[in-house]
C-alpha cells in the first residue's frame, strides 16, 4: 500500500520507517526540510517538502494512488483541513487526523473524520498505569468511557451554553 | 444581530469598529493576551481571550445565538476550523471565512464553507482589469495644458493593432512619437511603422483631442482619462 504521512515528526517519521520496513511504500511532507532528517540515512521513501493543504503538494506524494494517508503535523487544523481534502477530494480509503485538543478530535470524529487525540489516549494510558488497571481500548480511551476523560470540559451537558452578560 | 469576529488582527479591528459603529451587537475573540489587552481598552468586554477553534472559545462567545461568524484569522486553516465549527457544533446560519491563499477558496467551498472573502483575489481582479483594459494614461501636459503628452497601451482587441501609422485617421495635430516594443526596443514613429498588441505608444495631442486619439487607436467605447 501507498502511504502518504503529512508532518516529519516524531510520530511521523517513526511511522514511515516502520511502514517502509514492512514493504509498503511511503511519501512523507513536510514544510522544512530539517525534519527529514529524522528519517535517518537511506530512506527508500520519498520525501516532498511543501505545505499538506496544497492539493499539488499532496499530488507530488503520491495521494492519488494511496490507500492511507496520515495527517501529524503539530498543528490542529493543518491536520484536520489537509484529512478533508484528502478525503474529499481525493477520497483516500483510510484517513487519519491526529488532533492534540480532544474537543476538536470529538468534533471531526462526528462529522466523519477518522481522528486520533493522543493527549486522551495518553492521559488515558498514565491514568491506568498509576491506577494499576487494566488498559482500555483507544476508542474507550478516546470517548472518555476509561474515565480517563479528564478534560472536564468533555463532561458539561450538551446544550448548557451560558448567555453571554454584557 | 449579533456577530461573532473571530480574529483580532487588522482585518478583524476594523471589521468589528465598522460592525460596532452600524449599531451590531459585536463579540471579537483574539488568542493573544497581549493584543486582547489592548483592544479591551477600545472593545471592553465586547473582546474575548481565547482560541476561536476552540469549542469552550465558541461556547464563551455565544455561538449558540450568533447570527453570523466571520474568521478572519491570518490562517487559513484555522478560519476554515472556525466556521466549521460554528456551523456544525453550534448551527450558526452564516458563516464568513477569510481567505489568504486565494488556491484554497475552492478547498473551501468542497468543504462546505461557501462563503469566502480573498483579499489577495480582490487586488488581484483590480490589477488585472487595469493591465487589461486599455487606457489612455496622460503624462504630462505641454504648452500650459493646450497640448498633452500621453501613454497608449495597444491591446491584440485595439482598431490601430497590426495597422500602418499613416494609413490611421489620427485627428488634426495629433502626432506619434515613440513606441516601446518589449522590454528594450524603442522605435520613433513614421508613417511606415506598424503598430502591433502590446505596444506602448507614447503620443503628442492636443487636450481637446485625447478621446479622438483614444477613438483611433483604442477604439470606442474606452473612455479617455
Amino acid at each position: 500500500m501507498h502511504v502518504v504521512i503529512l508532518g516529519c515528526g516524531r510520530v511521523g517519521a517513526t511511522l514511515a520507517t516502520k511502514l517502509v520496513a514492512e514493504g509498503h511504500t511511503v511519501a512523507v511532507i513536510d514544510r522544512e526540510s530539517e525534519s527529514f532528517r529524522r528519517l535517518g540515512h537511506g530512506f527508500p521513501g520519498k520525501t516532498v517538502l511543501g505545505i499538506g493543504i496544497d492539493e499539488d503538494v499532496l499530488r507530488k506524494a503520491g495521494i492519488e494512488r494511496a490507500g492511507g494517508f496520515v495527517a501529524a503535523t503539530n498543528g490542529d487544523n493543518t491536520n484536520i483541513m489537509s484529512a478533508q481534502i484528502v478525503k474529499v477530494k481525493f477520497r483516500v480509503p483510510r484517513v487519519i487526523a491526529r488532533i492534540y485538543d480532544p474537543l476538536r478530535a470529538e468534533a471531526y470524529q462526528e462529522l466523519g473524520i477518522d481522528t486520533m487525540s493522543t493527549t486522551l489516549i495518553g492521559a488515558g494510558i498514565c491514568r491506568d498505569f498509576i491506577l494499576g488497571v487494566p488498559y482500555h481500548t483507544i476508542e474507550e480511551y478516546q470517548s472518555g468511557a476509561s474515565g480517563a476523560s479528564s478534560a472536564p470540559r468533555l463532561q458539561r451537558p450538551a446544550g448548557a451554553v451560558p448567555e453571554r452578560s454584557r | 444581530m449579533y456577530i461573532i469576529v473571530a480574529g483580532a488582527g487588522k482585518v478583524g479591528y476594523y471589521l468589528t469598529k465598522a460592525l460596532r459603529a452600524a449599531g451590531q451587537e459585536v463579540t471579537l475573540i483574539e488568542k493573544l493576551r497581549k493584543r486582547y489587552e489592548l483592544l479591551h481598552e477600545t472593545f471592553g468586554d465586547s473582546v474575548i481571550l481565547g482560541d476561536a477553534c476552540e469549542v469552550s472559545t465558541l461556547e464563551a462567545a455565544g455561538a449558540a445565538r450568533a447570527d453570523l461568524i466571520a474568521a478572519v484569522t491570518g490562517d487559513d486553516e484555522d478560519n476554515l476550523v472556525i466556521c466549521q465549527m460554528a456551523k456544525r457544533k453550534f448551527k450558526v446560519k452564516r458563516v464568513i471565512a477569510r481567505i489568504n491563499n486565494p488556491k484554497n477558496e475552492v478547498t473551501f467551498n468542497l468543504l462546505g464553507i461557501d462563503e469566502t472573502v480573498s483579499s489577495t483575489k480582490l487586488i488581484y481582479s483590480l490589477i488585472e482589469q487595469e493591465v487589461e483594459v486599455a487606457d489612455v494614461i496622460p503624462i504630462t501636459a505641454l504648452r500650459r495644458g493646450h497640448l498633452e503628452l500621453v501613454e497608449v497601451a495597444l491591446t491584440a482587441a485595439s482598431p490601430a493593432a497590426n495597422r500602418r501609422v499613416r494609413d490611421l485617421a489620427l485627428p488634426p495635430n495629433c502626432a506619434l512619437a515613440i513606441l516601446v516594443r518589449g522590454e528594450t526596443s524603442e522605435v520613433i514613429i513614421n508613417g511606415d511603422t506598424v503598430l502591433l498588441p502590446g505596444d506602448l505608444i507614447v503620443a503628442v495631442t492636443p487636450a481637446s483631442c485625447v478621446q479622438a486619439l483614444s477613438d483611433v487607436l483604442l477604439g470606442g467605447g474606452v473612455p479617455a482619462r
